[in-house]
């Protein structure tokens, strides 16, 4: 139980996917201008990235039984892209709210780095099918926690008086320095809950 | 079609200043903020990508002809992380430092919006020659900015300049050069000591931001807009998103 609880803690926080491992970066500053969107997509992501890592596990474990390692990278991103295409042909013909909602992100998942990113992850630390999809489902709630917090941070520089040069991109970026330094508080929280 | 001919140097060129995948696309930001807290990862995953570029546009467009264009976006991708794993491969072989140093970045390489955008707007569209110089071009161009991304951060946050080139280049693992150390090098005369912020994942932001403010500032001297979101030139993700 407490390597699942750290797992979360650590993709939730101490280790989290945009602020601390810099994936996911695209997402974060293209869609994180209004909060609703930004939830949609961190929404949208936290479920693939799931999905994702339910669907790979059991190809990994088969490449490694196979001494095919060296696939890894080519199958993943190739599950990555059907379980999107699938995902949204789904969604579309039987969950029609779900899909006005979600419909417009998922295709621009497939090419996100913090989906496969997790996916590599779980098969470099050789995790467990149960630790892979909590470590997955960390991944990706830290990555809606961050975008949404950061929406909320962006609407207040929407009515800031900013420099022209700052204009638009680097005082986004300057910004997400900050809350990624706001982060770095809970550095010792793994050890200080006595998870690690 | 009455477009204008691209001489081949500056195919080759406009990917180091005028089209900047970094700090003028804003493309490839994952990877030029991850690894850009060393020179010596940034220089590696640089060259990496370099070698990436240069294979994907050379085979996407000698098959352009080929591939149907309904599945296009799912070939490339195969063909970019099967080159992607051979890089992988040889890096793991020679440079096993600076394969441990990029860790999950190295195969990430896969997803660097660079690559896609630049077979879907270049390669499949031009002859291999000058695909070959768009690739190397545009390479060289990421690289030049995730050097001085590193260059600055690693100065000023861990007070080092090159640190463990030897890594890098193994030729060099006789000699006595290991990179520059700056902060010990002062630390007799003054008490000046590193910001270690700026090798942290907050100092990569900032050091991103700064640089591009700057490439704004020269932008705006010569009349040109500010410096957006690449998703947009990304024509991969462009198509997708309608």
């Amino acid at each position: 139980m407490k390597t699942y609880i750290a797992l979360l803690v650590m993709g939730i926080l101490t280790q989290n996917f945009v602020l601390s491992r810099f994936l996911g970066i695209c997402p974060f500053l293209g869609v994180s201008r209004q909060t609703n969107t930004a939830v949609g997509m961190g929404l949208a992501v936290t479920g693939v990235m799931t999905l994702a890592a339910i669907i790979s596990h059991p190809f990994n474990v088969l490449l490694n039984n196979m001494g095919l390692e060296y696939l890894q990278t080519t199958v993943f991103i190739l599950i990555i892209a059907s379980l999107v295409q699938i995902l949204e042909v789904f969604i579309k013909r039987y969950i029609k709210a779900l899909y006005s909602a979600f419909g417009i992100y998922l295709p621009l998942i497939t090419t996100n780095c913090a989906v496969l990113g997790i996916v590599i992850i779980n098969a470099q630390e050789a995790y467990t099918f149960p630790q892979s999809i909590v470590s997955a489902l960390g991944a990706g709630l830290g990555f809606l926690l961050a975008i949404f917090m950061f929406s909320i941070v962006r609407s207040k520089i929407n009515e800031a008086h900013v420099p022209p040069s700052f204009r638009g991109m680097p005082i986004t970026l300057i910004a997400a320095s900050i809350v990624s330094l706001s982060f770095m508080g809970f550095t010792g929280i793994a050890q200080g809950l006595g998870l690690a | 079609m009455a477009k204008t001919k691209v001489s081949p140097l500056e195919t080759f060129s406009k990917g180091f200043v005028k089209e900047n995948p970094v700090l003028r696309l804003v493309l490839g930001t994952c990877p030029a903020l991850a690894v850009s807290n060393t020179m010596v990862s940034a220089i590696g995953m640089g060259i990496a990508t370099i070698m990436v570029l240069v294979m994907t546009n050379t085979i996407i467009s000698a098959l352009k002809k080929v591939i149907p264009s309904k599945v296009r976006i799912p070939a490339y991708i195969v063909i970019i992380s099967t080159m992607v794993t051979v890089v992988q491969m040889l890096v793991k072989a020679f440079l096993p430092v600076i394969y441990d140093a990029l860790g999950v970045y190295l195969p990430l390489i896969t997803v660097n919006c660079i690559i896609l955008g630049r077979a879907e707007s270049f390669a499949s569209k031009n002859s291999v020659a000058l695909s070959i110089l768009d690739g190397l071009g545009m390479g060289i161009g990421f690289l030049a900015a995730l050097f001085s991304i590193s260059l600055i951060r690693e100065f000023v946050g861990g007070g080092t300049i090159l640190s463990g080139i030897q890594s890098l280049l193994p030729f060099l693992s006789g000699s006595s050069f290991n990179g520059v150390d700056v902060a010990s090098a002062v630390s007799q005369y003054t008490a000046l000591e590193p910001i270690k912020i700026f090798i942290l994942p907050a100092g990569g932001f900032m050091v991103f931001g700064f640089l591009m403010a700057l490439v704004n500032r020269i932008n705006h001297k010569k009349g040109k807009p500010s410096v957006e979101l690449g998703c947009g030139s990304c024509k991969a993700c462009d198509k997708e998103a309608k």
